[in-house]
């Protein structure tokens, strides 16, 4: 039994890290969230020769064919730099919609292409079969990929679809309202049961945003107790004081055991199958509360600048806020859990 | 990531469970400790110390099983235990911190005197630190220890000390260096419980039952060679027993359990469909989630021999926090059923709802004993997050 991440998982996580602090610094964070759309060109060009879109790919249609839980990993590094990239709904969702639910044919056209970073997924989900609101990863799509009520897939162009965009709270990444025909969809038929398909699909997507959330929240809380170690008041470095220092002891004892609950969740989605739907929902409902603690306290011991726009840690907050509502609040990810076991 | 077990450890869990087929019937009943262990309990403690479950990294010639240490064997047999609810054997301070102790820095006539007797349960152990004016700063201790000729006056007052009442031998850290600096000053020893002069008084808390007593010496004569390393050597023995925490171990399978044992209440209470109680009963089932998984990592670390930091320090506040909120949820079931509350005693089992009253009011006490989560918070913030201490405040 060893629960840890493995030597390639680290080495990947850092050399994302490292590739992600490089290129996302805060002015290119400030001017993508002042005229940016979701998507960096060129930012996507460089995590491409890394093999970001093609992570989860089978090795045979030239994907690293990797796992949830390295998808964990890479979007906890996402969230730590709060990097302007699609990842949980074009890369990690659509790989998986096309893993579980597509024909080989369907697999062969459209899996290379999400390996070499060509084609990038706007997903959402539709209850009457032609519109999705609010669908992930939606900036500048080549594709969409849209649940249809049964739970079937469809895969259609964008550019065959009306996609109104709206700027959200987390001005790196919007949203979209979404109408498509379905009649220009090719539809991913090859899934037995396509529910568990598609509920395989948005936990996965709920577990990566979960991640994603971990990140930006374990940034929020080194940013606040480097802050805290160094500012000065009443003579005195703030972090000396014992309110302080007994709310970053409240912040961690609960924000640590986050980072292994994300990787259980992620790991239990390929060997768990008993537990992978209940760890996925209450990951996702766990983080997005944490989360959203992290957010508020690591702001607050920053003071006033923390509030300020200079300061720049608000993109921080919004993302975690952004990521809470996205694929299932804690309310709606709790309540589905709830029917999951029979208790409602 | 791999959760499986290896072919070891496997191998290892078929063993315990081959165990727990052919002797559970002897196992005694959960729970206890508030008295002296009886006949029964102390055959299951030789039966788990013959078959290498209890001791099982302590040197066969101090009575143990003579095993390299491997936490995950420990884990392995901890949750077969608990999955069989049968008792995994005492868990006394004479176990738990003398023996690990003594095994560190005693010398070898104590271990030889000591280690078998006391995992074997024919010794009980008590421990005398906490006294009324040394709590959480337990170095500023008063109790004296006055070396005269070939033995240790002792003078003084114990509190908080769990079994005293029935316990055979102290391990008491008192005050014999009284020039010494506060940490300097303090030694180790080992004293009968039969020594004159010794009046133990129990101390009733607020779950109703008497868990701790109140220890007081009046020249109380402890041979020299009781001493364990030497003088003012006792706060660094001390503090080789917190090398040795386990307390991660199980921490997890008792909040596992609570979470299980709380949505059986709901259920049977037709709760569940009341969106109020599901709601906080499925919040508290994501942090037990959190917390399983942590405890796993934990003890991957462990398995390693990597030291966990804060990691590690968050345990006792974050434990103890958790299982006081699972306990609420399940007062706030049982309403006005609660209410009525008459503890069966000690040789009887309480019904449901005192069981619950009892966990409730007794994980108050957890949250103070043992470090209270003040402190531990001080401790999760300056060891564990390096943030700067409290400046002194002068002496008056």
């Amino acid at each position: 039994m060893e629960f840890a991440l493995s030597e390639e998982q680290r080495l990947f996580a850092d050399s994302l890290r490292d590739l992600l602090t490089d290129r996302v610094t805060i002015d290119a964070l400030r001017r993508h969230a002042d005229s940016g759309n979701g998507f960096d060109p060129a930012l996507w060009d460089e995590l491409t020769q890394l093999g970001l879109p093609g992570l989860l790919v089978p090795e045979r249609f030239g994907g690293a064919g990797l796992g949830v839980l390295d998808a964990a990993v890479a979007a906890e590094a996402l969230g730590a730099a709060a990097a302007y990239v699609p990842f949980a709904g074009s890369i990690v969702m659509a790989t998986l919609a096309f893993i579980h639910g597509a024909t080989e044919a369907q697999q062969d056209e459209f899996l290379p292409r999400i390996a070499a970073g060509e084609i990038r997924f706007g997903v959402g989900i539709s209850h009457d079969g032609t519109t999705a609101t609010a669908a992930i990863d939606s900036g500048v799509p080549t594709h969409l990929l849209m649940y249809l009520p049964d739970g079937t897939a469809a895969v259609l162009p964008a550019d065959t679809a009306t996609i109104q965009t709206h700027r959200s709270i987390d001005r790196t990444r919007p949203v979209a309202d979404i109408r498509f025909d379905p009649a220009n969809a090719t539809i991913l038929n090859a899934a037995n049961a396509p529910l568990a398909a598609m509920h395989r699909v948005l936990d996965t997507g709920r577990i990566v945003l979960a991640a994603d959330t971990f990140g930006a929240a374990q940034h929020m809380f080194d940013a606040a107790l480097a802050f805290v170690k160094q500012r000065t008041q009443f003579n005195r470095i703030i972090g000396s004081f014992q309110a302080v220092k007994h709310q970053f002891a409240d912040m961690v004892t609960v924000l640590e055991p986050c980072r292994a609950m994300v990787w259980y969740a992620g790991y239990a989605q390929d060997a768990l199958p008993d537990e992978a739907r209940l760890t996925a929902l209450q990951t996702k409902a766990h983080l997005g509360d944490i989360g959203r603690d992290i957010a508020r306290m690591t702001t607050e011991a920053h003071g006033g600048m923390g509030f300020t726009d200079l300061l720049g840690l608000h993109y921080w907050f919004k993302r975690i806020s952004y990521n809470r509502q996205m694929l299932g609040s804690p309310e709606q990810c709790r309540e589905e859990a709830a029917r999951l076991q029979g208790w409602a | 990531m791999d959760l499986s077990l290896s072919d070891k450890h496997r191998a290892l869990q078929d063993e315990v469970r081959a165990f727990v087929r052919t002797h559970g019937h002897k196992s005694p009943k959960l729970g206890g400790g508030r008295k002296r262990p009886d006949q029964k309990t102390r055959d299951w403690q030789k039966l788990l110390v013959d078959h290498g479950y209890v001791g099982r990294t302590i040197p066969r010639d101090y009575g143990g099983f003579g095993l390299e240490p491997d936490v995950l064997e420990a884990a392995v047999v901890a949750s077969e235990f608990a999955a069989a609810g049968i008792y995994a054997g005492m868990t006394n301070q004479g176990i738990s911190m003398l023996v690990p102790t003594l095994l560190e820095v005693g010398t070898p006539e104590q271990k030889k005197q000591w280690v078998e007797k006391t995992i074997r349960g024919e010794v009980i152990w008590c421990q005398g630190y906490s006294e009324p004016g040394s709590g959480s700063d337990l170095a500023s201790l008063s109790t004296k220890g006055v070396l005269e000729d070939d033995h240790f006056l002792v003078n003084g007052q114990k509190i908080w000390t769990s079994s005293a009442h029935y316990a055979d031998w102290m391990f008491l850290l008192c005050r014999t260096e009284p020039e010494a600096s506060k940490h300097d000053g303090i030694s180790y020893l080992l004293l009968s419980m039969q020594t004159p002069g010794i009046e133990v008084r129990p101390l009733r808390t607020m779950t109703g039952r008497a868990e701790f007593n109140e220890v007081f010496f009046t020249d109380v004569r402890v041979p020299a060679n009781q001493i364990v390393l030497g003088r003012g050597k006792g706060w660094y023995v001390a503090n080789v027993t917190l090398k040795h925490e386990r307390s991660m171990i199980g921490n997890a399978e008792k909040m596992t359990t609570r979470l299980e044992q709380l949505i059986t209440l709901l259920k049977e209470r037709n709760l569940l469909g009341t969106t109020e109680y599901r709601d906080r009963l499925l919040k508290l089932q994501g942090e037990v989630l959190a917390w399983k998984a942590h405890n796993l990592r934990l003890l991957t670390e462990a398995a390693q021999g990597i030291d966990s930091g804060v990691k590690r320090m968050i345990i006792k506040y974050g434990g103890t926090m958790l299982g006081f909120r699972l306990a609420s949820l399940a007062i706030d079931t049982l309403g006005t059923d609660g209410l009525p509350f008459e503890s069966a005693g000690e040789d009887a089992e309480d019904d449901d709802a005192t069981t619950w009253n009892i966990d409730y009011l007794y994980d108050v006490g957890l949250m103070i004993g043992g470090g209270s989560n003040n402190i531990q918070k001080n401790i999760i913030s300056e060891r564990g997050l390096d943030m700067p201490r409290e400046p002194k405040v002068a002496r008056a």
